[in-house]
């Protein structure tokens, strides 16, 4: 637990909380607007945008990726919103339609390229490099006061902390009328709150976060992020604020827990290879909702109420 | 080398594997139907991701007993375990929580997804080389795959087709009206089981064939496209079923004429296309038949205002109106009305004075809620009705 700690899994749990925090806090408006499900699409269709970026530039670069998948996770929402009014086809299933022809085209893409088999594959999409994520001047705790080491951070660290920053932001500058809009959008719109501007910069802030996270920590994580932590603090408490420190607390758990058990729980039972990190957040995540769900305060439900 | 392909030309396997995959789409066609009118598609997605930590579990009970791992029957089996499993945590947070079905959906599609994540890096550590196959079952893969295998996909979509049809009516009248169901003794647990039933058992079928994320395609996009076609729930369910069989056969097809082009996708995006097409093309949902409707609704409008002012003696001098008017040879170059422009224009004033006339009067009621300012009154009403409501007119009125 000394420079090995710094180098190698400080920076991926520092990433992974970042990635987690930064979905989980707008997972919990999308969970009570039903709009759970976005954080499944949007992590779907980046894929074509990603590899459409990757074709053009050629190379492996952030910025361009980011771009790409950007792109795409709008073109999906225009999609989407097109299938659902040409078509009068209700919102779950013009979603489906959409995403997984986009998830398709981009596996299809990926596999016609060159960049199957480099570091742009498919499984890297979907685990995600957590592991990877190493500080190579990282030789101590001593380096985390060193300017010319800080420098050589993870660069996905420094994106996913500004990701996390600009969320909180978000959500601290417009809690008020976030609340309200998602709770009762009639009365908000009575009050004159710009309500449709509103939710589309919510999903905006979401699909951020979630290209974000793809890029540094693949799609289940943003998955789990923007569904389980917010679920699970649903069941703790009855009030919003309470809710989103619960589930920034559950996400940042998750996070930190699924690290060090994919990383040393092998180790522990006798194995000597780590399992995957990005997994294991995933699973935490669910061991902690499955938790709340059974023995939350607040669990709610028609059965329980009832009694 | 594609006509060779469309035609079944590219030897035994490819054939098979062709027709497997037909067999699969028709089958998750028409079983998607009633997913998606019971407004549950997106349950599949779920479905589909947590058919993941079942295959590579039974991947590893399998070695472990000193099998051969990669043994499909048992891998299926995994596969339906852990999908039953995730289905029951679906129905059981939605039941018992707070939480809605798309929250219990992502929830365990997600962290069903990362278990069998983890469990993979397990056996890529555990036998090294020998696992090669699991991976295929993410994005589905056709090469390589064995007689026995694409019979048995086959075969297992004849079966599932076969249970949508003694099952069809029960899920129907559960998806429309759960109430009347309910009423009529249908068991609506029971029936909810059995559909879910039937999408668990397409989406293990399909597994090697699409892989556990993109089954979803299968399930969503052919009853989406068919839903726009028809309004009539067999026709639906069939048209699914033609939609899915053409996306399997030709996805699987083209797929056989190179190696890089993938099974899985092509079949999804096979699926797309048609319901592209669908949405363009479809008689009254289709978007090239809505711009026609209202292009000729517009049209109907022009002309009768146009009429109308021919008849009050009032200028014209929209243009939309009078090129349309022109060239139905109502009016000359000039504007000036023709005879039979003229003629046009005092039957449109007589209707308009007669519908008039018949909204302010009580026994026509019911004929006035018809009114939509264009249809002409001889085909609302008898001659009877015209000659009673013409006495009401007076002859000044007539004329």
């Amino acid at each position: 637990m000394g420079a090995e700690f710094v180098m190698l899994s400080l920076p991926p749990i520092l990433i992974g909380v970042c990635a987690a925090l930064a979905c989980a806090l707008p997972g919990n408006f999308l969970l009570l607007r039903r709009q759970a499900l976005i954080g499944d699409a949007i992590s779907h269709v980046v894929l074509p945008g990603i590899v459409v970026a990757f074709l053009l530039t050629g190379r492996v670069a952030a910025v361009p990726m980011m771009l790409g998948a950007g792109a795409a996770a709008l073109m999906s929402v225009l999609l989407i919103e097109a299938v659902r009014r040409l078509g009068r086809i209700e919102p779950g299933a013009a979603m489906g339609v959409v995403f997984s022809a986009m998830f398709a085209g981009g596996v299809l893409l990926l596999e016609q390229s060159s960049a199957s088999g480099v570091h742009l594959d498919v499984q890297h999409a979907l685990y995600g490099n957590l592991e990877s994520l190493i500080w190579f001047d990282g030789y101590g705790w001593g380096a985390l006061l060193d300017a010319s080491a800080l420098r050589e951070l993870p660069s996905e660290l420094l994106r996913m902390a500004a990701v996390l920053a600009i969320v909180v932001l978000f959500i601290a500058l417009f809690w008020r009328v976030l609340v309200i809009s998602t709770f009762d959008e009639g009365f908000a719109r009575t009050l004159g709150l710009p309500v449709r501007a509103l939710a589309l910069a919510l999903v905006a802030m979401a699909a951020m976060a979630a290209v974000a996270a793809f890029d540094a920590v693949g799609s289940i994580i943003v998955i789990a992020m923007f569904i389980c932590p917010p679920g699970a603090a649903r069941m703790m408490t009855d009030r919003m604020g309470a809710q989103v420190a619960w589930s920034a607390g559950f996400a940042a758990l998750s996070a930190v827990l699924g690290y060090v058990l994919a990383g040393y729980g092998p180790l522990w039972l006798g194995y000597g290879n780590a399992v995957s990190a990005a997994g294991m957040i995933a699973v935490v995540s669910g061991g902690i909702l499955a938790l709340a769900a059974v023995f939350g305060p607040c669990r709610g439900g028609g059965v329980v109420r009832a009694g | 080398m594609l006509w060779e392909a469309l035609t079944l030309g590219l030897g035994y396997n490819a054939t098979l594997v062709t027709i497997g995959a037909a067999m699969l789409g028709f089958a998750a066609g028409a079983t998607g139907v009633f997913l998606y009118l019971a407004r549950r598609a997106l349950v599949s997605d779920a479905i589909g991701h947590a058919t993941l930590p079942g295959v590579v579990a039974g991947f590893m009970v399998m070695v472990a007993l000193g099998g051969e791992g990669r043994f499909l029957p048992g891998l299926m089996l995994g596969a339906a375990v852990s999908a039953g499993l995730g289905l029951w945590v679906i129905s059981w947070l939605t039941a018992r929580t707070r939480l809605g079905e798309d929250a219990a959906i992502g929830a365990v599609l997600s962290v069903f997804y990362g278990l069998g994540v983890v469990l993979l890096t397990v056996v890529q550590v555990m036998q090294a080389g020998k696992q090669a196959g699991l991976e295929t079952f993410l994005l589905g893969a056709t090469a390589g795959m064995l007689r026995a295998e694409a019979l048995m996909i086959a075969g297992g979509g004849a079966l599932v087709l076969a249970l949508v049809f003694v099952l069809r009516r029960p899920m129907t009248i559960a998806a429309f009206d759960p109430g009347y169901a309910a009423g009529q003794g249908i068991g609506l647990r029971a029936v909810d089981l059995a559909m879910m039933g039937l999408a668990l058992g397409i989406t293990v079928i399909g597994l090697k064939v699409v892989g556990a994320v993109m089954i979803v395609a299968l399930l969503i996009i052919p009853p989406v496209a068919a839903r726009l076609w028809s309004e009539r729930v067999d026709a639906v369910v069939i048209l699914a079923g033609l939609f899915g069989g053409v996306a399997g056969y030709l996805g699987a097809a083209l797929s056989a004429t190179a190696p890089d082009l993938p099974t899985g996708p092509l079949i999804v995006l096979a699926g797309f296309a048609i319901f592209v097409l669908s949405l363009l093309m479809a008689p009254a949902r289709g978007v090239l038949a809505a711009g026609l409707a209202h292009w000729r609704f517009q049209r109907r409008v022009h002309l009768r205002q146009g009429l109308l002012a021919l008849a009050g003696d009032q200028p014209i001098y929209e243009p939309l109106t009078l090129r349309l008017m022109r060239r139905a040879g109502l009016v000359r170059a000039d504007g000036v009305a023709t005879t039979r422009g003229r003629a046009q224009a005092a039957r449109a004033r007589l209707d308009e004075r007669r519908w008039q006339m018949l909204r302010s009067l009580p026994e026509f009621e019911a004929a006035a809620a018809r009114h939509d300012g264009l249809s002409p009154l001889d085909e609302v009403l008898t001659p009877d009705q015209i000659a009673a409501l013409d006495r009401h007119l007076g002859p000044e009125g007539v004329a």
